[in-house]
């Protein structure tokens, strides 16, 4: 339990109405959208709207060595706001001010609470857009994104988080503020803060500020839809589209099991009898550019042996869309339990992946429908299951363990976008060895040696 | 005397099935008028899904003293289902716990007081009356403002600025005959009043009854038809609200009528969503509740799609937006027929709002308990009726209307805030001046 004057300095920097300590308000703060993880409540929540007012938080829980968790709008999927050690849920979706847009020099510097929607809304007034576009758009926070170094559907073409982030003001565990980059597309003045802190999960500092690139919004689009007979025809075209060079903007894959799944949700006029579907969209700023982009798409599916379906129109596109959009919530109604992974693996390893990832269902006897980034190699096997059935459970995490290895095995990654938390903690020493842990706790130690911002995340405890 | 098996509002456990749909995305984020003006987790589905999974599994309890506060702070206007991928009822849920809360500790203690000093109006404490929805006007007290009226009595979370439309001297139902009958009908409905057109709003009840002359329709407004009673199943008194669900449908039984019309969209989704819901197990009504249920839409369902809709001549000069009742366009699914009304009426010029069928904020009581939260939803819906610079604002439900009002004379430009089956009447009875008909 935090000390009372504790609760009372809080309530002085940020106003009581700022300040939740009743439990029922407590309770809806003991998760993230991370399935299968524990929950933990939290001594308080503050809801902070200046970073003056996050320095001074900071600084009491410096003085106070108490854990602060920063949380956006807690929809990330690996455990990265739930207050394992109890102290201190700064949430900033109160900092939700968009403070410039900048069209001269493609630039936005916004608050880290903005939602990633309504950056893309102001935006859209000057013919600019924000690209990273996680599932969450329309409900994650700049600054969770940045600390998760979120992707997205079109992460092929245009990047993911990381590309677009040019600049930040944060705060750190002693309470100091600093700035670094800005509005230059150049700048090396000293290290790469900027890389440091996108994907650092809450654990260096906390995000408050960040200037963000735009680029223009493309101009015509085309998409397209091909059904393959068997997953290494999936897989070659994957290859074969990049290796025409043509990059799109949306390159997704759907297995068979997802695809009945979405069938029988959704009704959106998905055939079976397939193994994979790719949903692939171009883009760009010429009509002709597009159409001839299209056309070698075409010729790629059908020397692969892929059937095709192209969008004429708007209507059509969105049919084609609302399949992909549904895989996630159809795969979610097979069992009260969800548990989403992204690991990731070259492009070229897709159709590999996928055939291991059969294996794994059939070995554990789980329900595991894939979908994801094709593209980007970055897959989303999903697993449903029931977590009261203690059998069933055990049976799932082994599966887990198994992609991970899998996608070690092809060279890939734990994750490609959702990041480590907690989730993916036990498996990091795999990827990063002895030596990457360790360096990885000289880093943190060097920030935060009283490891007080998010403590027992994405950093594993040295063993003893 | 039939008993019901147990359900979800009978005891709270059953409602296991319905929180572990939720997936905890967050997505009803995106949507809630609650947690858009209060950004807490707490005010979101996803927060109270949690807390009720709290309450169940044992770490925190019912008896917590902040439970009201929090079970209660909640529109029901389920915004957050349209937005859910994997399509949590989460209406169930919400009045589950309430239910839950109700039977354990009793009514909300504000509406407790509500009740109790409605008590004193004898005359017009029907079985209606229990709810408090639609009689905030009982506290008010009549002040030169142009559209209602300020409060009577300073009750506690009362804000004395707030204005709020008077009681009608005759409640519509005493207004009029039971049965309107035309000569050769198209078809015969029963009028489902609801208490807002009945005791406040008593001109839209005439507005309807016009309307449905001039489209050749018999009128039967039974005279022993209740409360609808989703006040009542909202604050958790599950009881009460099936004794007025029963009420209602036999009195609708002894109608024999075609359909029955609404001029509000919570009464009516109620009737033909809510009472299946309410009624579940109950094998003695199985029966009536399926067909009534059936039968039950709003009026412009009723105009558009099931009769030869006549079209309005007499000319209306305004310029009209629409705002979407939460439970007409969230729960009926009906959005296009009321706006296809308004646009056949001559000299209307018809501007769409932006997000039309974002929550006003009303929520029945919800005003009154959270009345900070209710104005900053409120002052939101107002700001977009600004700009489309309209000069009329409409909507099909008197709980929107009495809290838009309200907005209106706060946040807005003097817009006039009416029924939009008044501006139908009016242009059928403008017809006349127009030299048509
Ligand atoms: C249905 C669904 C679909 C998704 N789709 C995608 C997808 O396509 N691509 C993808 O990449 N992700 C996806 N995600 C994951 C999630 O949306 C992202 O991780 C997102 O970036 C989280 O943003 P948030 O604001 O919710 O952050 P939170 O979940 O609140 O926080 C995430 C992490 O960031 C830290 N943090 C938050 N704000 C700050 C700050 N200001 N400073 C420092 N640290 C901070 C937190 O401590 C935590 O560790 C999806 C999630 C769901 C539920
Ligand atoms: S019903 Fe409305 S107010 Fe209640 S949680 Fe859903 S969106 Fe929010
Ligand atoms: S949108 Fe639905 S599934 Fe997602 S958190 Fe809200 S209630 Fe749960």
């Amino acid at each position: 339990m935090l000390d009372k004057a504790v609760i009372e300095k809080l309530e002085k920097i940020v106003g009581a109405e700022n300040v939740l300590t009743k439990k029922a308000d407590l309770v809806a703060y003991s998760y993230d959208a991370t399935a299968d993880v524990q929950k933990a409540l939290p001594d308080v929540v503050v809801l902070p709207s200046s970073t003056a007012e996050i320095q001074q938080i900071m600084k009491l829980a410096n003085e106070t060595d108490t854990p602060v968790y920063t949380r956006g709008s807690g929809t990330n999927l690996s455990g990265g706001c739930i207050p394992l050690k109890q102290g201190i849920v700064l949430c900033t979706q109160k900092m939700n001010k968009i403070l410039e847009i900048d069209p001269d020099n493609l630039t936005a510097t916004v608050q880290a609470g903005v939602i990633v929607a309504d950056l893309n809304s102001a935006v859209a007034a000057h013919g600019l857009i924000y690209p990273p576009d996680p599932g969450t758009v329309a409900t994650a926070t700049m600054g969770g994104t940045v600390a998760e170094c979120a992707g997205g559907l079109r992460g092929l073409k245009y990047g993911v988080t990381k590309h677009y982030v040019m600049g930040m003001e944060v705060v750190l565990p002693t309470g100091d503020v600093v700035r670094f980059g800005g509005k230059t597309v150049k700048n090396v003045t000293a290290y790469d803060f900027a890389s440091l802190f996108v994907g650092s999960e809450g654990t260096l500092g906390i995000v408050t500020e960040i200037t963000a690139k735009l680029i223009p919004a493309p101009k015509y689009k085309k998409s397209m839809l091909a059904l393959y007979k068997n997953l290494a025809d999936a897989g070659k075209s994957v290859s074969g589209i990049i290796k025409a060079h043509v990059i799109p903007a949306t390159l997704e894959i759907m297995d068979a099991m997802t695809m009945e799944t979405v069938e029988n949700y959704a009704k959106v006029g998905l055939p079976s009898g397939y193994a994979a579907l790719l949903l692939i969209e171009v883009d760009g700023m010429a009509k002709d550019a597009v159409e001839a982009e299209a056309e070698a798409v075409v010729k790629v599916i059908k020397e692969n042996n892929g059937e095709l379906r192209v969008a004429e129109n708007d209507a059509e596109r969105e049919k084609l869309w609302a399949a992909r959009r549904a895989a996630l919530p159809a795969l979610a109604q097979l069992g009260n339990t969800v548990v989403i992974e992204d690991a990731t693996v070259p492009r070229s390893r897709i159709a590999d992946m996928l055939v291991e990832l059969d294996g794994i269902r059939t070995k554990y006897n789980v329900t595991l429908g894939t979908f994801g980034h094709a593209g980007d190699g970055n897959l989303h096997p999903t697993i449903m299951y029931n977590c009261d059935n203690k059998e069933e459970a055990e049976r799932v995490h082994k599966a887990v363990d198994e992609i991970f290895a899998a996608a070690l095995k092809f060279g890939g990654t734990l994750s490609g976008e959702h990041g480590i938390g907690i989730a993916k903690m036990p498996y990091l020493k795999d990827e990063l060895g002895e030596s990457g842990l360790e360096m990885m706790r000289t880093i943190q130690k060097s920030f935060d040696p009283k490891n007080l911002l998010n403590p027992g995340k994405l950093v594993p405890a040295k063993e003893v | 005397m039939s008993t019901a098996t147990a359900t979800i509002y009978d005891d709270l456990a059953l409602v296991k099935e319905e929180l572990s749909r939720c997936m905890k995305c967050g997505n009803c984020q995106a949507v809630c008028p609650v947690f858009i003006t209060e950004k807490t987790e707490g005010g979101v589905a996803r927060g109270k899904i949690a807390l009720a999974q709290a309450i169940i599994d044992g770490t925190i309890d019912l008896d917590d003293p902040d439970m009201y506060e929090h079970i209660f702070n909640c529109l029901v206007c389920k915004s957050c289902m349209q937005n859910c991928p994997t399509k949590v009822n989460f209406d169930k849920i919400i009045f589950a716990l309430r239910a839950a809360i109700a039977k354990k500790k009793g009514l909300h203690p504000v509406k407790k007081n509500i009740f109790k000093l409605l008590h004193n109006y004898k005359p017009l404490f029907d079985l209606g009356m229990r709810a408090g929805g639609a009689f905030q006007g009982l506290f008010m007290k009549q002040i030169p403002s142009r559209q209602g009226r300020q409060l009577r009595f300073p009750i506690g979370i009362l804000d004395r600025k707030r204005i709020l439309p008077s009681l009608s001297a005759t409640p519509f139902r005493s207004q009029v005959p039971e049965k309107v009958t035309v000569k050769n009908p198209q078809a015969t409905v029963a009028f489902f009043t609801g208490c807002s057109i009945n005791y406040i709003y008593p001109q839209f009840g005439q507005d309807i009854v016009t309307v449905l002359k001039k489209n050749n329709v018999n009128v039967i407004i039974p005279q022993d038809q209740h409360c609808c009673g989703v006040a009542v199943f909202a604050h958790g008194d599950v009881q009460t609200a099936r004794e007025m669900a029963k009420a209602n449908l036999d009195a609708l039984e002894k109608t024999n009528a075609d359909y029955v019309v609404f001029g509000c969209g919570s009464c009516a989704s109620t009737l033909s969503h809510e009472y299946k819901e309410m009624l579940k197990g109950d094998a003695d009504y199985a029966e009536k509740v399926e067909k009534w249920s059936k039968k039950s839409i709003e009026i412009s369902t009723f105009l558009m799609k099931k009769i030869d809709f006549r079209k309005p001549e007499g000319v209306v000069n305004a310029t009209v937006t629409y705002h979407d009742s939460c439970h007409l366009k969230k729960t009926m699914k009906v959005f296009n027929e009321p706006r296809e009304i308004i646009k056949s009426i001559p000299g209307v010029t018809f501007k769409e709002m932006s997000k039309p069928d974002a929550c006003c904020g009303s929520g029945g009581t919800y005003n009154l308990t959270h009345y900070e939260t209710s104005t900053g939803i409120l002052k939101r819906k107002i700001d977009d009726i600004n700009k489309t610079k309209a000069d009329v604002a409409v909507t099909a439900c008197p709980g929107c209307l009495i809290q838009i009002i309200d907005g209106i004379e706060q946040f807005g430009e003097g817009q006039k805030g009416t029924h939009y089956i008044s501006l139908l009447a009016e242009s059928y009875r403008n017809e006349k001046k127009n030299g048509k008909k």
